[in-house]
């Protein structure tokens, strides 16, 4: 039995309709846990005071954000190499989940840095480079959307998905180049020393867990709906012919 | 291939071809930013390098349609891609044409526009330096875009949205080298990372460019 049973349109289907309530069972309970958790049984940060909290919805955005488009990036090797139609669909319905989640990132960072930077935008690396990630998902679903002829819309935007990577990557290293910035360094890298205090840690991990899930969740539903999509404009074109 | 750079430059030199359009719309920018910021030359000498790269990132823009849109329509890039030479090599030549006819000229023209926005006559050498290892990257990453939405109707708004943040590193790249230069910093790391951008563009990005064409042409 190999994964890649599962390209296969039908098993595909079958074992998604399965794990769907599963996954989204998952997500319901992970974030609940990790939100109320960190919004209503942390203490206060000592300089940050409540506004902290966002840090629950913020991290794992922009976590999310940034996997979201590494998933795209597998999924359209993975539909250039070997021509599977699940691949490329789940390219597809992870761009408009990845666009969100960057603004999310992106508004709740606005949201913190005001009381805490006294602004709400700066030209900091890491602000920019999530900004320009944004502009890559909106181009991406823009040529999804433009072109008619679907394996050619999904052999398109896998290319433009190979080549985005290298340049959304160049263009985080770019935007470092020119100002130092304000944003702290990582908050969940393994390296304890930079880490966040433990109290902050546990909630943060949960809801963490819970977006991913959430993530997985939506990725799913929008891939058995783009797949039913396909199945639709194949009956109606087949009834046209009739 | 020669013969195709030949016909391509013709055919942009010629009436309707559009060359200099680009070259027009950045002398236009360049004199259309002081009278929206003022004409105060302590205002425009620090964001002079910033004008002038976006303008010639803009003035890039203009003509990247043109790339492959006249060929598809005539039917001439069917006969190119079952030509003898490898799809690739037409890639490379209709990027090269494009830089032969925006990217250049740009390049000759900066200094003169530069008097405009004050720019120090010591960035003067680094603006034509800077232009002229990093429109070549413009050019061919713009042909990429171009390939991607040739066969779309109204694909020119598209094609900007996609190929305007590929551009963002070139453009950092780019307006650093001016502007260190101006300021009689060392360049050599903005100007390193420049010429590396544009050489792998050049190298590996007429791949991708022929991939596209392949798929809109099945």
């Amino acid at each position: 039995m190999s994964f890649w049973e599962y390209a296969n349109p039908r098993r595909f289907m079958a074992l998604s309709a399965k794990i769907q309530p599963w996954v989204w069972a998952a997500a319901t309970v992970l974030c609940a846990t990790g939100l109320i958790w960190g919004f209503f049984f942390t203490p206060e940060d000592f300089r940050m005071g409540n506004s902290v909290k966002i840090i629950y919805i913020h991290v794992p955005s922009a976590f999310i954000a940034i996997n979201a488009w590494f998933m795209m990036l597998v999924a359209s090797l993975i539909w250039l190499i070997r021509r599977h139609h699940v691949s490329a669909l789940a390219a597809r319905a992870a761009a408009p989940i990845g666009l969100i989640m960057t603004i999310v990132a992106l508004l709740t960072g606005a949201i913190w840095g005001k009381p805490m930077w006294g602004t709400y935008w700066e030209w900091d690396p890491r602000l920019t480079s999530f900004l320009i990630l944004g502009l890559f998902y909106l181009g991406y679903s823009a040529l999804w959307s433009a072109i008619e002829e679907p394996d050619a819309a999904a052999d398109l935007t896998s290319i433009l998905c190979l080549v985005g990577t290298v340049f959304a990557v160049l263009s985080r290293y770019a935007a470092q180049f020119w100002s130092q910035g304000l944003h702290q360094g990582a908050s969940l890298s393994l390296d304890a020393e930079e880490n966040v205090a433990d109290v902050f840690w546990q909630p943060l991990v949960i809801s963490l867990a819970g977006f991913v899930a959430l993530f997985l969740a939506l990725v799913l539903m929008r891939t058995r709906t783009e797949i039913r999509r396909r199945r639709l404009s194949t009956l109606t074109a087949r009834d046209r012919l009739a | 291939m020669i013969a195709l750079l030949a016909r391509d430059l013709r055919l942009a030199i010629r009436a309707g071809g559009g060359f200099g359009l680009g070259l027009a719309f950045f002398l236009i920018l360049a004199t259309l930013v002081p009278l929206g910021v003022g004409p105060d030359a302590t205002l425009l000498r620090p964001i002079g390098p910033g004008i002038l790269w976006l303008g010639a990132l803009l003035a890039c823009l203009l003509s990247l349609d043109r790339i492959f849109a006249l060929d598809l329509e005539d039917g001439s890039l069917d006969l190119l891609a079952t030509a003898p030479i490898p799809l690739e090599g037409v890639a490379t030549i209709k990027a090269l044409t494009h830089w032969i006819t925006t990217g250049l000229p740009l390049t000759v023209a900066a200094p003169a526009l530069s008097l405009l926005l004050f720019l120090p006559t010591s960035a003067l050498p680094w603006l034509v330096v800077s232009l002229l290892i990093g429109t070549p990257a413009l050019s061919w990453l713009g042909t990429f875009g171009a390939a991607l939405t040739v066969g779309l109707k109204r694909g020119s708004l598209l094609l900007s949205l996609l190929v305007l943040p590929l551009y963002i590193p070139t453009l950092v790249f780019g307006a650093e080298v001016v502007r260190r230069g101006g300021d009689g910093l060392s360049v050599a790391t903005p100007l390193a990372l420049l010429a590396a951008i544009t050489l792998g563009c050049v190298a590996v990005l007429p791949f991708a460019t022929a991939a596209a064409l392949r798929i809109n042409l099945r």
